[in-house]
């Protein structure tokens, strides 16, 4: 039977008659408990930051048809020469379209998938933008906007006007910045813009886009698909590229597998497209608990070291409890609850101060021309960290106080009453 | 008269630093009510046999009865706990844990045993500090009074359980003349007023020679 009450009272007492050491064992704690907070709040914030940057706008699944040679070239297909060994020289890709065929089929068989969250059309050209005797060679591609400012954050790098107005005007277009700043336009104005086929098509501009890539800045602009495909010539079934958003990433790759045995399409999921991404949230994750680790190796440390000089102290105070009849296990439970003291009173003071630097640091301005929507550093706060910060604190001082406390269980009164 | 402890052929060795014979069949009983006293030359092992009777020390050879109960041989949780219980130890030196006032030093055995409401131990308490006409030191801390009073606050905390039998190793040794009369007069008034039994292991012929039997020791043997 263990009686808590004359155990705890008798820890607080030693704790109290110690206050400096216990202050500065507890602060050992906190500053581990502490940096591992702000740490880990801070290092998944930008993780989550960068894989948004690149997760958000980039589709889970991007079809296409790419332009190769054919596999089979029409001699093989010849009865006559099929026993025999041909050889073809210098193979070029048929001038195939980039057309989807049967797009529209394919986006309604994808979106009756249970895992697909959303697939949608683009028609993806080369152009020429115009204004006055400027020619700029670029990218427009014909998009839903609604569809995608929901399914792909479209709305997150359009820095002047809105993904409305582009879906409300017609002949209108969401300009590249780095275009707008070249040719000196604004919105309101007018560009031209010209399809290799020739032609010249005037389009107002409803917005500006950013994606905080320059070189793609200086290229990239957006249209509504019908104004793109009016502008190619071509039917509204004309679609060049298909993106597909799933709920889960993980079903990415299979998925695209099938899409591509399915329909003799290039299916490129988005683990294989961005691979370098999760070697880095690897990284930094891999910091953020060697430094915490370290840290509370070294508040372990301090806590060892004082209990073991309260023990060295305290040796006529045990042997006296053991005399008046406390067993080895009380006078262990005794220095072990000093312990536990030392760190419940540390780690909930450093999860206090890790929440607290947090929230400091989340108010910090962070603006970066890279990332429009940021305006402050990235904090992730999440309870999970916090449970696991002060299960470490616990964990800690649990170790750094058992060999001192199964050290004061052995001492042998009989010794210490003799020595004095 | 009924038997409090009893000690059967106990021997006892020290290995270390060489092979030691310190006690050598040792047997004797202590009955309610009777104060004894312990004498014999400095190193001839009345300490090492106190601490033996004492549950103390468990490295020895023979049997040890409490209360007619064999508890030679029992788990160290169980002896912690007949140590709490039934026995009261009174050292030469007095060891009061210092940073607890004396009221808490005198309540801390009877707390460890947790028989009684916090009320009722310190109700206790109190009482065998009037007892012991120290009630006006309970608030002080243990290190801020005297060796005299320390003395008596450590048999009050020998007392607190009301145990079957006091044990003391030279509890007068370090006291003068004053202090270590007023302890027999305690000794002597406990063991004819509340029947307790008290073994005392001292050098004061004196102390001695007031008490109701006298165990000479020699050379790690009792004389008869
Ligand atoms: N831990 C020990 N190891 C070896 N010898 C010891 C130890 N403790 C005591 N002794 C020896 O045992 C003998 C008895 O000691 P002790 O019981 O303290 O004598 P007393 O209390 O009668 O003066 C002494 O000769 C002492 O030197
Ligand atoms: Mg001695």
């Amino acid at each position: 039977m263990v009686n808590w009450n004359i155990i705890l009272s008798i820890a607080k007492t030693h704790l109290l008659t110690k206050i400096k050491q216990t202050a500065i064992a507890a602060l050992g704690v906190t500053f581990g408990i502490g940096s591992y907070i702000t740490l880990v709040c801070f290092m998944t914030g930008l993780n989550t930051m960068l894989d948004n940057l690149v997760l958000n706008q980039t589709p889970h699944i991007h079809i296409y048809n790419e332009i190769e040679p054919s596999e089979k070239q029409p001699i093989s297909l010849y009865d006559n020469l099929k026993e025999s060994f041909n050889v073809v020289h210098s193979i070029k890709p048929k001038l195939s379209q980039k057309k989807i065929h049967n797009g529209l089929p394919i986006i309604k068989f994808l979106e009756k998938d249970d895992a697909v969250r959303g697939a949608l059309p683009q028609v993806k050209t080369q152009i020429f933008y115009m204004a006055g005797s400027i020619e700029l060679a670029g990218n427009l591609t014909g998009i839903n906007p609604l569809s995608e400012v929901e399914l792909f954050n479209l709305g997150d790098y359009i820095v002047e006007g809105s993904a409305e107005a582009l879906h409300n005007t017609d002949n209108s277009i969401l300009l590249g910045i780095g275009i707008a700043k070249k040719m000196a336009l604004k919105v309101g104005d007018r560009v031209q813009v010209s399809p290799i086929k020739g032609g010249i098509f005037p389009l107002k501009i409803v917005g500006f886009y950013q994606s905080g890539i320059a070189d793609l800045d200086a290229v990239q602009s957006f249209s509504n698909i019908k104004t793109v495909q009016r502008i190619l010539g071509e039917a509204n079934n004309y679609i060049t590229d298909i993106n597909v958003k799933l709920y889960d990433i993980e079903n990415a790759l299979p998925l695209a597998q099938k899409i591509e045995q399915q329909f003799d399409l290039k299916a490129i999921d988005i683990k294989t497209a961005n691979a370098q991404f999760e070697t880095g949230t690897d990284i930094r994750n891999l910091i953020t608990y060697a430094v915490s680790i370290t840290l509370l190796i070294v508040a372990g440390f301090g806590i060892y070291n004082i209990l073991n000089m309260l023990i060295y102290e305290k040796m006529n105070d045990i042997a006296i409890l053991k005399a008046i009849g406390f067993s080895g296990k009380d006078v262990q439970l005794i220095f072990m609850s000093q312990a536990m003291i030392i760190g419940f009173v540390g780690g909930v003071l450093g999860l206090l101060i890790g929440y607290g630097l947090s929230s400091l640091i989340a108010t910090v301005p962070f603006e970066t021309e890279a990332i429009p929507t940021v305006k402050t550093y990235p904090i992730n706060i999440q309870p999970s960290f916090f449970i696991i910060g002060f299960s470490f604190a616990m964990l800690s001082t649990f170790l750094a106080g058992y060999l001192p406390s199964k050290k004061a269980k052995k001492i042998d009164p009989v010794k210490i009453i003799r020595g004095l | 008269m009924t038997t409090v402890l009893e000690a059967k052929h106990i021997n006892k060795y020290f290995k270390k630093p060489v092979m030691f014979h310190v006690l050598k069949d040792i047997n004797f009983q202590v009955k309610k009510g009777e104060f004894a006293s312990i004498m014999g030359k400095s190193g001839c092992g009345k300490s090492t046999l106190l601490y033996i009777l004492s549950t103390m020390d468990t490295d020895y050879e023979g049997e040890l009865y409490l209360d007619n109960k064999l508890i030679s041989g029992s788990d160290s949780e169980h002896l912690s706990y007949m140590r709490n219980k039934h026995i009261g130890f009174v050292f030469q030196f007095h060891y009061l844990l210092s940073e607890f006032t004396i009221l808490e030093n005198v309540m801390l055995p009877a707390k460890k045993l947790g028989e009684k409401s916090y009320q009722e131990i310190e109700h206790d308490a109190m009482d065998k500090l009037k007892m012991l006409n120290i009630e006006h030191l309970a608030k002080k801390q243990a290190s801020r009074v005297s060796g005299g009073e320390k003395q008596r606050v450590a048999i009050a905390r020998a007392l607190i359980n009301n145990p079957s039998i006091i044990m003391g190793d030279e509890p007068t040794g370090n006291l003068d003349s004053h202090n270590a009369e007023n302890v027999f007069n305690i000794f002597k008034r406990l063991s004819e007023e509340e029947d307790l039994s008290l073994l005392i292991v001292t050098h004061d012929e004196d102390f001695a020679n007031k008490t109701d039997r006298i165990i000479q020791m020699e050379d790690g043997k009792i004389l008869l």
